[in-house]
Order: C-alpha cells, then structure tokens, then sequence
C-alpha cells in the first residue's frame, strides 16, 4: 500500500472519472482501469478484475468498487476520498436536475421517455458483459447466470433467493 | 402513495444493504413492487434520467426519487441511506479479502454470487422492457443502445447518437 501521498492523485483521478461517467459504474469500467492501472499504476489488471468481484458479491451500489480502490491505495482514508470525489459534484448536479423535473416540463417529459429504452438497453448490456467475465472465470456459471435470468425475470420473489442460490452453485460446482 | 421521511431513509437504507450486484434491480423490486410508491414507468424515468447524467445512476437514481418525495431533504436522506450499509460493510470486506481473498472457496462463492448477480441485472432489463410496452420505434432504440454497448462504443457517443432518436420516438409515441 502506498502511503498519504497518493490521496491527492487518487482524489483527482475519481473526480475526473466521475464527470464523464454517464450510464453508471458498469459502463465506465473501461475508463477506470485505463486510470487506475495504466495510467497511475495502483494495481494490476488481475487485482482490479477481482476487486470489481468482490464489490458486485458484497451489497451496495456497483460504485462501491471505487471504494475499494481507494483502500487499496490509502487504507480507510482513501476509501472515503474515492467515493467522495466520485459520488459528491455529480449528486449536486442530480439535485438541481430533479429540482427541474418538478416543474413537469413538457420536453423535459419527453426527453425522459425517450431515454428510458436507452437506459433499459444499457442495463441489459451491462448484464450481459457481467455474465460474459464470468463465464470466462468458469464455464459452468453460464447455466446458472442463465437460469437466474429467468427467475428473476418470470417471478417476483427477492432477488436475495438468487444470490444465495449463485453462492451455493459456486462452493459446490465451481 | 407518499412515504414519510423516515419511511424513505429505512427503504433505500434496506436497499443499500440488500443490494447485491448493484442496487437498481433490488431499487425497482422495493419501491415499485412491494411498496407501490412509484410506477414501473415512473421508476424507470427517474433510472433514465440517473443513467443520463454523469455519476454513479443508483445514486442519481435515489437523488430524483427523494427530491420527488421530499425536497432536497429527500434527496440528502436516500442517498445516504444508500451509502451508509454499503460504506460499513465494504470497510470489513476490504480488510477481510486482503487476508482471506486468494482461498479456492472464496474464490469459487464469488464466482457464483457474480454470475448470479449478471442474470439479476439481465433479468431486470427484460421485465422492465416488457412492462414499459414500448412502441416499435422505442424498442429499436432500445436494441440499438444494447448493441452499441456491447460493441464498447464509448458511452457519450451511445447517448449523443440515440438520445435524438429515442427523443423522437417519444414524440411520436406521444401523438
């Protein structure tokens, strides 16, 4: 681990991240390894890989991936560092947009209904690209990413009945 | 139906810490199935509008849901009832992986709860695509987006090139 020094680069980075990180964390994980690991050189391709692992197993927005490379980099300190500088100019953006949304503008509405397949797209994607790295970790998790597709999809039981069913498929078959 | 302050602080509290994989699926299955306080529609409008502009979307996400109920108070509560489970929980995790991260069994339930994961994601794009009965001209942006994505054409891109044409399938969706 590399000591406080890095807090202002590490600051830096996210922020610079965070501007033009449209579509979410899934979307922009391209960028953020160009930054974090060629770029700074905070970790290898392997360490980040797993790192987005363990934030999409433990709960909370997928974003908490710049958590922990920010402990990575600087321990607890960097850990809030990174998720501020990512999380904190966009949300006073998000703030002043929602504000907007209450006037109920007529092309406001429209430019939201067209956005919303956009986004249903981008979600789908992302889905897909996740399903694509780990059945390149192990073959056999493409019948269960397949089979939790459906479930999710045709029911409306907890989302949780999925994960614990993904842990146990793992410790038994993968 | 409106929540109550503190009723919306509990729910993205309870998101938060019950969402695996990303929180949006866990975001839509609470707010819009078990509680009622949003339509699928609207749900997906607030998530459209969070995807858009720059930032983590669950968090934006939560931004546009607490103003709509609550004012900027609103906004200050589901976004750190978003944060605070995850934040708490990451800081044990961070300190437990560089110790037990490299055990062949660990290795393998991450494996497992992150392909899981990606049919939950997947999953909830397919039921959100079915409920919100776009027009032929809404799906095929729709599409359009899901492909681009996939390609890894740059997102700002994505959004400059199809954000006119579902705009102007909205517009005519409208009439």
């Amino acid at each position: 681990m590399s000591e406080d020094g890095e807090i202002g680069p590490l600051v830096l980075a996210f922020l610079a991240l965070s501007l033009v990180s449209v579509g979410g964390g899934i979307a922009v994980l391209p960028e953020m390894h160009r930054l974090v690991v060629e770029q700074h050189g905070w970790m290898d391709s392997l360490a980040f890989a797993k790192r987005f692992a363990l934030a999409q197993a433990a709960p909370g927005p997928n974003i908490m991936v710049v958590g922990l490379i920010g402990w990575h980099v600087a321990g607890a300190t960097g850990m809030f560092a990174a998720m501020l500088a990512m999380c904190g100019p966009t949300s006073l953006l998000a703030y002043a947009v929602a504000r907007l949304r209450q006037r109920d503008l007529p092309w406001l509405r429209l430019v939201e209904r067209g956005l919303v397949p956009i986004a249903v797209g981008l979600i789908a994607a992302s889905g897909l690209l996740l399903a694509k790295g780990t059945v390149e970790e192990a073959t056999l998790a493409l019948p269960l990413a397949a089979a939790c597709t459906v479930f999710v999809w045709r029911s409306s039981r907890s989302p949780l009945w999925v994960l614990v069913a993904g842990a146990l498929y793992g410790a038994l078959l993968l | 139906m409106t929540p109550s302050r503190t009723q919306l602080f509990l729910a993205y509290l309870r998101i938060g810490l019950t969402g695996f994989g990303g929180v949006n699926a866990w975001a839509r299955q609470l707010l819009v199935e078990k509680k009622g306080w949003l339509t699928d529609q609207q749900y997906a409008e607030a998530l459209g509008v969070g995807q858009v502009l720059p930032g983590p979307n669950a968090l934006n996400c939560a931004i546009n849901i607490g103003t709509r109920f609550h004012g900027a108070a609103g906004a200050a509560l589901a976004g750190i009832g978003l944060f605070a489970g995850p934040m708490a929980v990451l800081l044990g995790v961070a300190a437990l992986y560089d110790r037990y991260g490299q055990i062949p069994l660990v290795r393998a339930v991450l494996t497992g709860i992150a392909a899981a994961a990606a049919g939950m994601v997947l999953g909830t794009a397919i039921k959100m695509a079915i409920k919100l009965r776009p027009t032929p001209m809404l799906t095929a942006t729709g599409l359009l987006a899901l492909v681009l994505a996939l390609l890894r054409v740059p997102l700002p891109l994505v959004l400059l090139g199809l954000a006119p044409l579902g705009i102007w399938a909205a517009r005519r969706a409208a009439r």
